[in-house]
């Protein structure tokens, strides 16, 4: 096919992933965008079939017929607890992609790759190798298989650094001698080795911002790989990909009031922090039972629940909305307080309550739901924690301060579920459990929203 | 050197295409609604999984058996990422409902 029909095709297809990711901004058209993307795939797919000659159509088939059946049962089988998993899988899959089609081209290449292709090649790889690392170890984290909690040992930043730097020094050598082809998989060892220290080192509940940091890293490698071979659609793709996970990295960090550095390097949670400054005061904590809980929920007309990935963990939305269909049935006002950093992906809490058939009118972002606490007569907090924590507000030592929280404190009421007094991700103890108005009920969310639902209908 | 002036004189618009991508994307993606950013996140991947075209374009120009190794297992894995990440934005999709209709709500009660 005429060159130029393949540039207008690809035109078209760039057209098709931008009005998707537009449709995408609300919820009543984000199917089409979907749609629109998926329209753009395809042009691109057949634009360039049309454009180059396969030799092995064999070999096409068999790894088309492979993504398929390995692709369908993911997409069709995961829980929606398990999305964050899946996301960061399928970063390791595009990564790892990008990162060997990448190598292919410089070994096809070689010797003759001119330096700035070589530089392009090489940052491509960097990135493609180490996202994929990363995003297998972020994948095993969320997935449980291996602790959450951040890997620590004496002089890692340093040595992470080190290690990054000498796969940047074998990106150079081989700008300067592309003819060295020995120094290609050192390059790849090192950012393998570099993506998986980077993340081990990472705590779980910071995973939001990793899978979109990680997110942003596989569509740049993907654009880089655009240049190399002169593909604009790539370029396109590629970048769109990159700015996305830009983007909801930027909120993720901003939504935790912290820095991608510290993020990154900062190897919050998990590792025991020392309580501040020796609290001397012993506080107690009045604990009450389901009954009491009830009475309080049953003399409410506006309830918010303020759900976070305990509610996930234990599998709890869809009783949660049970509880919200009961209360409504009473005439009274349920909302949902969805932080920006509940749950383990961007979004997530959003997916889960949708999963359990809550209309997403009732979803509000923490800027519309705060201004609303005040006249909110009981607060439900269910498998969250630091995302309520007060003490982001008032005190200026604790190393959550300056995080926008939900402001559940300022209900009337709160009823705060939880297994047991523990601190946060954080290693904060939550300054609600102590306040007046805090009523905290012990056990697992699951049993005592049930209990709850139970206890109303005798009410 | 044939080969490389082809690549410095593609490289400007290469460039305006990256920044201007790049730009919009922020623009487009800035104004999701945040209930939207994990079937976004699965709909972008799937999009960067364009890449699916560029291991097409490595097994075209290659006869070497390495190569088309590496190709493949591109394809593979880009493939993958294209099937699941369309079909699980769409069923994440078809998850978001808004409030009940009258008669949906009679048929609750």
């Amino acid at each position: 096919m005429n060159d130029l029909i393949v540039l207008y095709l690809y035109a078209a297809a760039a057209l098709f992933f931008a009005l998707g990711l537009k449709l995408m901004s609300e919820v009543r058209t984000a199917r089409y965008g979907n749609w629109s993307a998926i329209v753009g795939m395809v042009i691109s797919i057949f634009a360039t079939l049309a454009a180059f000659e396969i030799h092995r159509v064999d070999l096409l088939v068999l790894a088309v017929i492979v993504g398929t059946i390995v692709g369908t049962p993911i997409a069709l089988k995961v829980p929606m607890t398990a999305v964050p998993q899946r996301t960061a899988m399928s970063h390791a899959f595009g990564s790892l992609a990008v990162a060997l089609i990448g190598a292919a081209e410089y070994y096809h290449d070689a010797p003759n790759v001119d330096p700035f292709t070589m530089a392009v090649l090489s940052g491509e790889m960097i990135l493609g190798f180490l996202t994929f690392t990363g995003s297998s170890v972020a994948f095993l984290k969320l997935q449980a298989l291996i602790p959450g909690r951040p890997f620590v040992y004496p002089g890692r930043v340093v040595i992470s650094l080190v290690n990054l730097g000498l796969a940047i020094a074998f990106a150079v050598y081989l700008v300067l001698n592309p003819s060295r082809s020995f120094a290609l998989p050192a390059l790849a060892a090192l950012s393998l080795l570099f993506g998986f220290l980077l993340v081990m080192a990472i705590g779980g509940a910071d995973m939001p911002t990793v899978i979109a940091i990680l997110n942003s890293f596989a569509g740049m490698s993907a654009a880089g790989l655009g240049f190399v071979l002169d593909n604009k659609i790539l370029i396109v793709a590629g970048s769109l990909d990159g700015s996305s996970g830009l983007v909801l990295a930027i909120i993720m960090s901003r939504a935790m009031n912290r820095s991608f550095i510290n993020i990154l390097f900062g190897a919050v949670g998990g590792a025991k922090e020392v309580d501040e400054r020796g609290a001397t005061e012993h506080r107690t904590v009045q604990g009450y039972s389901v009954d009491d809980a009830a009475t309080v929920l049953s003399n409410a007309r506006k309830v918010v629940f303020a759900p976070g990935y305990g509610m996930a963990t234990s599998q709890s939305q869809h009783v949660l909305k049970e509880l919200a269909d009961v209360l409504q049935a009473r005439g009274i006002d349920v909302k949902y307080a969805i932080h920006p950093v509940a749950g383990r992906m961007p979004g997530h809490m959003n997916v889960l309550l949708a999963e359990a058939n809550v209309p997403y009118d009732q979803l509000y972002e923490m800027e519309r739901i705060n201004p609303l606490f005040p006249e909110t007569d009981v607060a439900v907090v269910v498998g969250a924690n630091d995302v309520t924590n007060p003490a982001a507000r008032t005190k200026p030592g604790s190393p959550l301060y300056g995080m926008p929280i939900l402001d559940v404190d300022k209900a009337k009421t709160v009823i705060f579920i939880k297994r047991s007094l523990g601190a946060g991700f954080s290693g904060v103890e939550n300054e609600l459990f102590y306040n007046e108005n805090t009523m905290m009920v012990f056990g697992d969310a699951k049993q005592v929203l049930t209990e709850l639902i139970a206890a109303l209908k005798t009410k | 050197m044939e080969l490389v002036s082809q690549i410095y004189n593609d490289l400007p618009v290469n460039l305006l295409i990256f920044v201007l991508s790049t730009f919009l994307g922020i623009e487009l993606i800035r104004h999701v609604s945040r209930l939207l950013h994990t079937p976004l996140m699965s709909l972008t991947n799937a999009i960067s999984s364009v890449s699916f075209i560029a291991a097409l374009i490595v097994m075209a120009e290659t006869t070497n058996t390495n190569l088309l190794t590496l190709a493949t297992i591109g394809v593979a894995l880009a493939f993958t990422n294209i099937v699941s990440g369309f079909m699980l934005t769409e069923r994440i999709l078809r998850m978001f409902r808004g409030r009940p209709n009258k008669e949906e709500r009679k048929a609750q009660q």
